[in-house]
């Protein structure tokens, strides 16, 4: 029991970390830039198609993350700066039939490269099997994502709230025009908050790239919950990602595997197994909703 | 007045005349609408009963009973309504003559009712939904390959016969995905500590494989076609479940496709199929050289599913010497079944779905080292589907 209970907690951890790396980019540009960007999960659909391209390339993962990382990174300044820079002004709708578009775009550039079909990229051999901690096994590589979820999001609270390129992103997030006024370069600093967010999308696409499938179309499965974290955590603060992306892999992960055991408990076998799938699968919505209901902020709004 | 009265006359009668003798007359050329998932997760499947078919295609040199054959690929994208779309389009403006290569259940029952009411025969090279088989069934659906719960029987009688005390069932929450369960109970009589069911198209299984730790089966069942099952499988040795329970699956989750994907990690596992690369007969032996020689793999199961469609559409339109619009005579014609199945021999039941054996595979390496099945010996001889007693058909 004690096995069940910890190895779902930390699958919970794992997905809501990783759930955190999109979060992050994403309630920063929606923050800042008071801008809705949907190709967010094209970001990570590219990053993890790079780094499926690098690895086979340099035969090496860490190159391929790495590699990946770098490459999205320019995509996404080359993006900002050609695209994106002239939807700032617009309203909402014409930035999301905007984003929408190069969602469609992406996915079928991705097609047309690849092929339909997913790509392989495996985790290195070492990390394929489970490790053993005192008769406790969790996946190897699983622990490795844990991990590298846990390093970038402390990299990020120092970023944010300890050096000088955070002050501003921060300023930027609360009071735009201010901070313009105070001779920030605030172009500069979108572009670079958004080539940082499509590097972490690629941080994330490689990390589950090798776990989940890297095909086209895996973007917008994802970027649906790291909408709905950004919603829960408060737009444009980083602590509300971080703290929404653990709530809603928690929840989720919890729910599918305890959800249709508790209805059995209660409801016929038949109607447990057909309701309890279903229900946990709304689960993460109806925490958002019960969340809205009393903080329609979100957790940590940034502008309070 | 008098004159162009009778030209009127005459002309029309002639045209009259011109389209009855049109549609009496032989065809002289067909279409068949191959609609399949092509993209996506289910993506696999799809591509392997289009080479399939393709392949056949090529071996009867563009030519179904002898009429030169246009066969037109839509991707479903695995969604109803892109594959309802694309049937009207079949339907009404390319107004094919077959249509085939539906891989997922729900699209099948999807797409069924307009299908069947236009008169067209729909040649499933997969999807073999439970509906279609008993009250459902139609003079216009045929399957060459299976009914969906057959291979999961297959399975279920194995597990049975090698004692295995304690399983865990895994599929998807959709049509197929409870066939797969229904069908393996109905062979396996013993405990059952937990059916899951996941969501169709979920790529991460850590909350069901914690889950399936903590209950300790000693065998663990799972229908997951696609990438669904690549996953499964892979996160399942990485969680270190391969040591204490034997994994079973249909032969869907342990095809070449799936062999291309994971690899080693499979080594030793079992799996049911109404067919297999290795079987000894001359059309089998033609179709698994040319298809590695054309498409540089090995084919899976959907594969030969796709080839034997073809199969089954040329030999009825020669049969009915390209009478295409009798639809009786046609019908009679995909009855008899005038071909060599890949699969060696089966016949068509009052229901339309086949009766014939099933085998147990066994993941291991070939004589070239390759990662691949091997057929172990059959688990039933001559077996029908369980609803065949619901259909009348009429």
């Amino acid at each position: 029991m004690t096995q069940l209970i910890l190895e779902q907690a930390l699958n919970g951890l794992q997905f809501g970390l990783m759930l955190f790396l999109l979060a992050a980019g994403l309630t920063l540009v929606f923050g800042i830039m008071d801008m809705i960007n949907l190709a967010h999960g094209s970001l990570y659909m590219a990053g993890a198609y790079l780094a499926a391209a690098a690895t086979q390339a340099s035969n090496s993962f860490v190159v391929g993350i790495g590699a990946a990382m770098l490459a999205t990174a320019i995509l996404g300044a080359l993006l900002e700066i050609t695209l994106l820079r002239r939807l700032y002004a617009r309203n909402h709708l014409a930035q999301v039939l905007a984003t929408f578009a190069l969602i469609l775009i992406a996915n079928e550039a991705v097609r047309m490269i690849w092929g339909a079909q997913p790509v392989p990229l495996n985790a290195p051999d070492a990390l394929s099997g489970p490790v053993n901690i005192a008769g406790f096994f969790y996946p190897a590589y699983r622990l490795l994502i844990i991990g590298v979820g846990a390093l970038v999001a402390v990299l990020l609270y120092v970023l944010v709230t300890h050096t000088r390129l955070g002050m501003w992103v921060r300023a930027g997030a609360s009071n735009r025009e201010m901070t313009e006024a105070l001779g920030i370069n605030v172009r500069l600093l979108f572009t670079i908050v958004f080539a940082f967010g499509a590097a972490l999308c690629a941080l994330a696409g490689a990390m589950l790239g090798p776990l989940l499938a890297v095909q086209a179309g895996m973007g917008e499965s994802i970027l649906i919950l790291a909408f709905v974290v950004i919603v829960i955590g408060g737009i444009g603060s980083i602590r509300g990602a971080l703290v929404g992306s653990l709530l809603v892999g928690i929840v989720d992960t919890l729910g599918r595997a305890a959800l249709p055991s508790l209805l059995s408990l209660f409801l016929s076998p038949e109607v447990a197994s057909n309701f309890g799938p279903a229900l946990a699968s709304v689960l993460i919505y109806l925490l958002m909703a019960a969340i809205l209901f009393w903080r329609p902020e979100g957790l940590f709004p940034a502008r309070a | 007045m008098r004159p162009t009265k009778y030209l009127t006359l005459f002309a029309t009668l002639l045209l009259v005349g011109s389209s009855v003798q049109a549609a009496e007359a032989n065809r002289t050329s067909l279409k068949v609408g191959l609609l399949s998932t092509l993209s996506g997760p289910g993506a696999g499947l799809g591509v392997d009963i289009r080479d399939g078919f393709n392949l056949a295609v090529k071996h009867l040199n563009g030519r179904f009973g002898g009429l030169p054959a246009e066969v037109i690929v839509v991707d479903d994208q695995q969604k109803p309504e892109v594959a309802q779309q694309a049937v009207e389009k079949f339907l009404k403006k390319d107004k094919v003559d077959f249509m085939t290569g539906i891989v997922f259940s729900n699209i099948m029952l999807a797409v069924g009712p307009p299908i069947f009411d236009s008169k067209t025969f729909f040649i499933s090279a997969n999807a073999g939904p439970s509906q279609y088989a008993g009250e459902q069934c139609t003079p216009f659906f045929f399957n060459v390959a299976w009914q969906n719960d057959n291979l999961h029987e297959a399975v279920g009688q194995y597990v049975q016969n090698k004692g295995f005390k304690n399983v865990v069932l895994v599929a998807p929450n959709y049509p197929g995905g409870k066939d797969a369960m229904v069908g393996f109970k109905r062979f396996y009589t013993g405990r059952v500590s937990e059916e899951i069911y996941t969501k169709l198209g979920q790529l991460d299984y850590a909350a069901e494989l914690a889950q399936i730790r903590s209950l300790k089966p000693d065998a663990v069942f799972f229908f997951l076609p696609g990438g669904m099952g690549i996953n499964f499988i892979k996160q399942f040795v990485a969680a270190g479940l391969s040591a204490d329970s034997q994994l079973f699956a249909p032969g869907f989750s342990a095809d070449e496709d799936v062999i291309k994907a994971v690899g080693a990690p499979m080594l030793g596992m079992f799996n049911s199929s109404h067919w297999a690369h290795d079987m000894d007969n001359a059309e089998n032996k033609r179709f698994v050289a040319d298809f590695q020689k054309d498409f540089g793999r090995l084919p899976s199961l959907y594969a030969s599913q796709g080839y034997d469609a073809a199969l089954l559409i040329d030999a009825a339109v020669r049969d009915v010497k390209g009478k295409l619009d009798d639809k009786e005579a046609l019908r009679k014609a995909l009855e008899a079944k005038h071909f060599k199945s890949v699969r060696g021999d089966f016949k068509f039941n009052t229901n339309h779905y086949p009766v014939q054996n099933y085998y147990l595979r066994v993941i291991g390496r070939d004589a070239q080292g390759r990662v691949t099945n091997k057929t172990m010996g059959t688990v039933f001889t001559n077996h029908a589907d369980a609803y065949v007693a619901q259909c009348s058909m009429k």
